[in-house]
């Protein structure tokens, strides 16, 4: 290396020294300007206990930051987005350095002197050509492929497009200006006649190196300069550009993913701080105007890096109803631009009801959390759904269609308006009570577990049925429970979900000292609703089960064993409940048990365990009119018709009145059956008679046991 | 006995059904034939008291051009004028009887009692009715004070009218002693109710679905059954009110009125305020869950069962049998 | 504007069901469900919504006892802005003008402009709003399915009659105005809302408060009373089909093609 000519190149940044740090200070001042003036509303907003477990965030960090765990589920996207951000994380030291090298000309970062700066050197290279052709890979996919989910429906507003392509197209004129400037450096470092020295070969600087290297010295002395120029108004601008749109994520998705939920199970309290006996004492509940928001919540909101994944998975979206997730961020996030601006006074906040959301836009949402699962950011949704309705009933904005299962289920404990007394009907008939007796807990009778029936297990005709598999299933396996009968009121899961907190806490309260009094070790429950309301939104209870992890157990165990299928022509698919899959990661018990049953022909449907595609949701939403265009259960239905089955098994009674209502709305009634996992286990369990043995002539089959 | 009047509901010159039943339930408080009154615009009134006169031994007119809008604050005003004190006074129980007869109880300082199903005769000074609470879910016996008259409004249709020779009732010109009206609310005008798609009065055939439908998806499962057969869904209140099908398709008292021929009730409790609305005594088949549903005692087939699980099934047949016919 | 609204307790017939007692004189009240007449509660609404346009203030009055107080505090919870509560044992077995004549009593005590009543209650008398109006001689309407102010002293309305139609009235203040169901969307109170008004004062008049006679309320006045409940016996009724459902289709059919029902 000739010294001599790698300052004649370098030397010309010297020129330039006050306008580089001129520009520095520009871009640094704005930033932080910017950044103070995003960061208002989170100083006025609700507060947010996000501060606690700092290793366990951390943990959070590495894995789903650092190791972009998520990003994966959409294999292309992903790929790409591990590829550049990558190249990002190492090319963070370079950007830097090169930053200083505008006020200090032959700076060198400490440690990346020698050897170390070389290899530095040439793995750089290689990143910034990665990165600048997944730029380039980026633009045709927005451009040539148009992948559906980031379209902008028109009600949303414009397209994001031309945006979006112009800062793919910044960063990768970023990173051919760096190329730029660390070719023309090089270029200068070759002597004349001299082969070119080993570089990162074929990579963006090393081509043009290649290509400036019979330049003249001054050529490239204008070159670097220019090429520093570029750069650093390209960083600069980029830098500052950024907190005014999607790209605000590259700056905040370290905070929001540290600051993410640790236990997404718990959903947040009405007001942070305040107990629930408190609760009398708050003025307003929910979210009613964008200040009601937690500082988390207005983090997510600018750490939405706008991909469409949470609405591809919608069901609601996807069934045409008003609710899209990523808009529903969108949106706000426009607002907050829009009503805390760079300069001036932040604007009057108005009411988002009406305003910035519509009622049915939020009463839309299942709380599935698909938008949660896939979210590459760990932006939550439910929380603030939740909110929103809280402020819609403190208000009163309440559709005709859920006030009156809600008034009846303040006056009668379940949303039918049935009487209490007829809550264990379904127990009662005669030809059943006399072959698996239930009992109702109370004075006179105690046991060790008691199933939780819930409200529609006990008062919907169909479901019912699931309420007698299920205790014939405890009966045969000895299981010493009971009920609550009239005690027993609404879990309350979709009261809570629903926004009517007060209500809830009434039936979370009513119902804990009922299963206090009766001195049960543990709860069981068929129903995935009640199942979440008793493990996460009620306190000091026995441990619960589903049914389907007790079966599983038996099955592994022994205890049950279960005869062949009698039809051979039947093809099986299990539809994952949201509520007992994603929300409760139940996933592999229920197939276990599937999978038990000799003879049985399972298929796997395309979207399952943690991407399964609900329903349609249950308990309050069974009673909403949603403005639709297809029915969500009819595309679940739709799915399972394409995996080649012709029995949905599900382990949710709202999945079955869904699901069984999908298929006649499908046209699908013959073709298509539903059956619940108790119902089939049930059917199929081996009980202490002749039952159990072969018929003459049929083929035994193998008992298979887990897979 | 008290004199008993009854008032003639009337539109477009012609009585209303009601007239005769509120002659028959006359009958069964007291043999004496009751007195009719007409009030209305000249021409109105001379043709309704033409018509009534055969079922009525007296009609009274009031012939008064503002009372051509039927104003029940004008009416009373013209009431209290002429009719005596401790007269009862019959009303048809509907929305003009709503309108007209608890005030006018008041100014003739007499009794109340309203939507009279039946009436069990005079004990004393006690008239005994039949009345109906929670919907129709129950019945009751009621004891009505008649010492000082009465207003009492009767329910459409619960009286039938009692044949007879024609009365050849002398008609009696009142409009004189009722003179100058005025009152605190004055008639605008009357909106039609919207036209839709469907005229639910001209089919012959209805296929009526109320609340046991359970939601707006389901609508379609009538209509299917509907277009099998050639015929119109129409509905009960209830499913207007939840806006599953708009009001055009509503029979009943403030609905349409129909005159089928066949009428199946899907999912119908029965109100009367809804069977109101059915005229001309068409076949009725009735489907619905509930074996005590009200509506099992104006049909003439009934079938327990749910209209969600019936109603296809039916669908499919009629299709079959119209398969079968094409060919 | 000033508004009175006027509510009653009544079981509520959709999360009820109606039986007659053991003893055959009643229908079965231990396991009943109270809430407010649902007509009423569609009077407040749109009495709530009136007053948010015009000013003013809405009260909430009911005839009865300390059980019916649950119903005021409900209805304040929605809005209200005062709840009133007229008790007097001198009440009890009031006939419909009995009440009337107390309501009367009290809206003398005020001023109100406007006087809102449900069309009916669960015995569907549909009585004490056009009484109410006579007694105090103001201009009355029933079935109102839509209130427009006009100025401060006329209101145009539309009343519901046959067929659908609507029957558009002017009508002058003070008047009474019975209101009908599906007239507005009422707004959702919550156990929150009710518990928010828990300790709000509601007044209580009684008999000599009101300046009213007892000849002309109570049990000894009424001309009009209940004997019994009695579940009817049928007359005629239905045909059942009890076959199968096929066997039943097939039935129908039958009877539809038979009755020219098949075209």
């Amino acid at each position: 290396m000739v010294e001599g000519n790698h300052l004649a190149v370098t030397s010309w940044l010297v020129s330039g020294r006050a306008l580089f740090l001129a520009i520095h200070v520009l871009g640094i001042v704005g930033f932080a300007y910017i950044v103070a003036r995003r960061l208002v509303p989170l100083t006025r907003a609700e507060r947010d206990l996000r501060f606690d477990q700092p290793l366990a965030r951390l943990r959070m960090v590495l894995k789903f930051w650092l190791g972009q765990w998520k990003h994966p589920r959409y294999k292309t996207a992903g790929i790409l987005h591990i590829l550049f951000f990558s190249g990002f994380i190492l090319l963070a030291m370079r950007a830097f350095t090169v930053l200083i090298l505008g006020v200090s000309y032959n700076f060198v970062m400490p440690g990346l002197a020698g050897k170390a700066g070389h290899i530095y050197e040439i793995a750089t290279d290689y990143a910034a050509t990665v990165v600048f052709l997944c730029m380039i890979v980026a633009i045709v996919r927005r451009v040539v492929f148009r992948p559906a989910r980031y379209e902008v429906p028109a009600k949303f507003g414009k397209s994001h497009k031309a945006d979006a392509i112009f800062l793919l197209a910044l960063i990768a004129v970023l990173m051919l200006a760096d190329s730029l400037f660390e070719a023309a450096k090089a270029a200068g470092q070759i002597q004349p006649g001299q082969a070119i020295a080993f570089g990162a070969v074929f990579s963006l600087p090393w081509l043009l190196k290649v290509a400036l290297a019979s330049a003249s010295l001054p050529t490239l002395g204008r070159l670097y300069f220019s090429g520093y120029l570029l750069h650093e108004v390209s960083f600069y601008f980029l830098l500052c550009y950024r907190p005014f749109g999607i790209q605000f994520h590259v700056e905040t998705s370290l905070f929001n993913i540290y600051f993410a939920k640790l236990d997404r199970a718990q959903l947040k309290p009405v007001k942070w701080g305040v107990s629930d006996d408190a609760l009398d004492q708050v003025k307003s509940f929910g979210v009613k105007t964008f200040e009601d928001f937690t500082w988390k919540q207005m983090l997510d909101f600018y750490s939405c890096a706008d991909c469409g994944r949470c609405s591809d998975n919608c069901p609601a979206n996807a069934a045409g109803r008003p609710l899209s997730p990523r808009f529903l961020t969108i949106k706000a996030r426009d607002y907050a631009f829009q009503h805390y601006p760079m300069f001036g006074k932040p604007g009057n906040g108005k009411a988002l009801i009406g305003n910035l959301y519509s009622e049915d836009e939020i009463w839309s949402c299942t709380t599935c959390g698909a938008c949660e699962q896939e979210c590459p950011l760990l932006v939550e949704y439910i929380d603030k759904i939740v909110d929103l309705r809280r402020g819609m009933i403190d208000d009163g904005t309440v559709p005709q269609s859920l006030q009156k299962p809600l008034k009846a289920i303040e006056s009668r404990g379940n949303p039918y308006g049935k009487l209490e007394k007829k809550r264990a009907d379904w127990a009662g008939a005669k030809d059943f009570q006399q072959a698996c007796p239930v009992k109702t807990l109370g004075k006179k009778n105690g046991a060790e577990t008691l199933y939780f029936v819930d409200s529609i297990t006990s008062f919907d005709d169909r479901m019912q049925s699931i309420g007698r598999a299920t205790a014939k299933i405890l009966h045969h396996i000895e299981e010493n429970f009971g009920i609550l009968g009239s005690a027993e009121k609404d879990s309350g899961n979709e009261v809570r979900r629903f926004g009517e907190e007060t209500l809830f806490l009434a039936l979370r309260d009513h119902n804990t000292e009922a299963i206090k009094a009766s001195g049960v070790k543990h709860l069981v429950t068929a129903d995935p609703h009640a199942l979440n309301a008793l493990r996460h939104d009620y306190k000091d209870l026995p441990p619960v089960e589903h049914i389907s992890q007790v079966i599983a157990r038996e099955v592994k165990s022994g205890k049950i064993r279960f005869k062949p299928v009698e039809n051979g022509d039947k093809v099986y698919t299990y539809h994952d409940p949201c509520y007992l899959g994603r929300h409760n990661q139940v996933y592999e018990d229920p197939r276990h048990v599937l999978d038990a049953i000799p003879g049985l022909k399972r298929v796997e449907m395309k979207r399952s365990r943690d991407r399964s595609f609900c329903c349609g949701g249950g308990g309050l939403m069974l009673f909403y009119e949603p403005k639709e265009e297809e029915r969500i259960g009819v595309k679940r239905v739709r799915m399972a018709a394409e995996a080649g089955a012709n029995v949905i098994v599900t382990a949710c009674p709202f999945c079955m009145v869904n699901i069984e209502d999908a298929i006649k709305v499908a046209g699908l009634e013959g073709k298509m059956s539903a059956i619940d996992l108790a119902e089939l286990a049930e059917q199929h369990m081996v009980r202490e008679s002749s039952e159990g043995q072969p018929k003459v002539g049929e083929i035994p089959q193998q008992c298979v046991t887990g897979r | 006995m008290a004199r008993i009047f009854a008032y003639i509901a009337h539109k477009g010159g012609v009585a209303d059904d009601t007239a005769a039943e509120l002659a028959a339930a006359a009958r069964k408080i007291d043999a004496a034939s009751p007195t009719a009154i007409v009030v209305g615009s000249s021409a109105e009134s001379d043709a309704v008291c033409a018509a009534v006169a055969a079922s009525f031994g007296e009609v009274w007119k009031v012939a008064n051009e503002v009372l051509f809008t039927r104003n029940a604050e004008l009416v009373r005003k013209a009431l209290v004028k002429i009719v005596p004190a401790g007269s009862i006074v019959l009303i048809a129980h509907e929305h003009f009887g709503i309108d007209l007869a608890p005030g006018l109880s008041i100014k003739l300082n007499s009794a109340f009692v309203s939507d009279v199903l039946a009436i069990d005769g005079v004990e004393g000074r006690s008239l005994k009715v039949v009345r109906q609470e929670f919907g129709g879910q129950i019945n009751t016996h009621v004891n009505c004070d008649i010492s000082f008259g009465a207003v009492i409004t009767l329910r459409p249709g619960a009286f039938k009218p009692v044949a007879g020779p024609p009365l050849g009732g002398t008609i009696v010109d009142k409009s004189a002693e009722v003179g100058a009206l005025a009152a605190g609310r004055r008639y605008l005008e009357t909106i039609a109710a919207e036209a839709g798609d469907v005229d639910i009065t001209k089919h012959t055939v209805l296929v009526s679905i109320g609340r046991g439908i359970q939601e707006k998806d389901n609508v379609g499962i009538a209509q299917e059954l509907a277009d099998a057969l050639g015929a119109a869904v129409s509905c009960s209140r209830p499913v207007v009110d939840a806006k599953w099908l708009e009001k055009s398709r509503q029979v009943g008292s403030s609905g349409k009125t129909v005159k089928p021929k066949v009428y199946l009730a899907c999912g119908i409790s029965g109100a009367f305020q809804h069977l109101a609305g059915i005229k001309g005594n068409p076949f009725i088949i009735a489907v619905n869950k509930n074996p005590k549903a009200p509506i099992f005692q104006v049909a003439d087939v009934g079938i327990v069962d749910d209209v969600l699980e019936f109603l296809p099934e039916l669908t499919s047949k009629v299709r079959e049998l119209r398969a079968v016919a094409a060919k | 504007m000033e508004i009175l609204v006027c509510a009653r307790r009544v079981p509520d017939t959709s999360e009820n069901e109606i039986q007659l007692n053991s003893a055959g004189n009643d229908i079965e009240r231990d396991e009943l469900v109270y809430s407010i007449n649902e007509p009423d509660n569609y009077a407040m609404e749109e009495a709530l919504q009136i007053v948010a346009n015009t000013g003013g203030s809405v009260s909430v009055v009911t005839v009865g006892g300390e059980d019916d107080e649950e119903v005021l505090r409900r209805e304040m919870a929605m809005g209200a802005n005062h709840g009133i509560l007229l008790a007097d044992d001198a009440f009890a077995g009031s006939d419909g003008r009995g009440i009337a004549s107390v309501l009367k009593a009290f809206v003398q005590k005020g001023n109100y402009d406007l006087i809102l009543t449900g069309v009916q209650a669960e015995d569907g008398g549909a009585q004490v709003g056009g009484m109410l109006a006579a007694m105090l001689d103001y201009p009355f309407a029933s079935l109102v399915n839509s209130i427009e102010i006009l100025d401060g002293k006329k209101l145009k309305i539309s009343r519901e009659i046959e067929g659908g139609n609507k029957e558009i009235s002017e009508i002058d203040l003070p008047c009474v105005l019975s209101i009908q169901t599906g007239i507005n969307e009422p707004r959702y109170v919550g156990m929150r809302g009710i518990r928010a008004v828990a300790s709000a004062p509601i007044p209580k008049y009684g008999l000599s408060d009101l300046g009213i006679s007892a000849g002309t309320v109570g049990a000894d006045a009424a001309k009009v009373k209940r004997v019994d409940y009695f579940i009817p016996v049928l007359g005629k009724t239905a045909e059942m089909l009890n076959g199968s459902r096929e066997e039943n289709v097939e039935k129908v059919l039958d009877l539809v093609a038979a009755k020219g029902g098949l075209k």
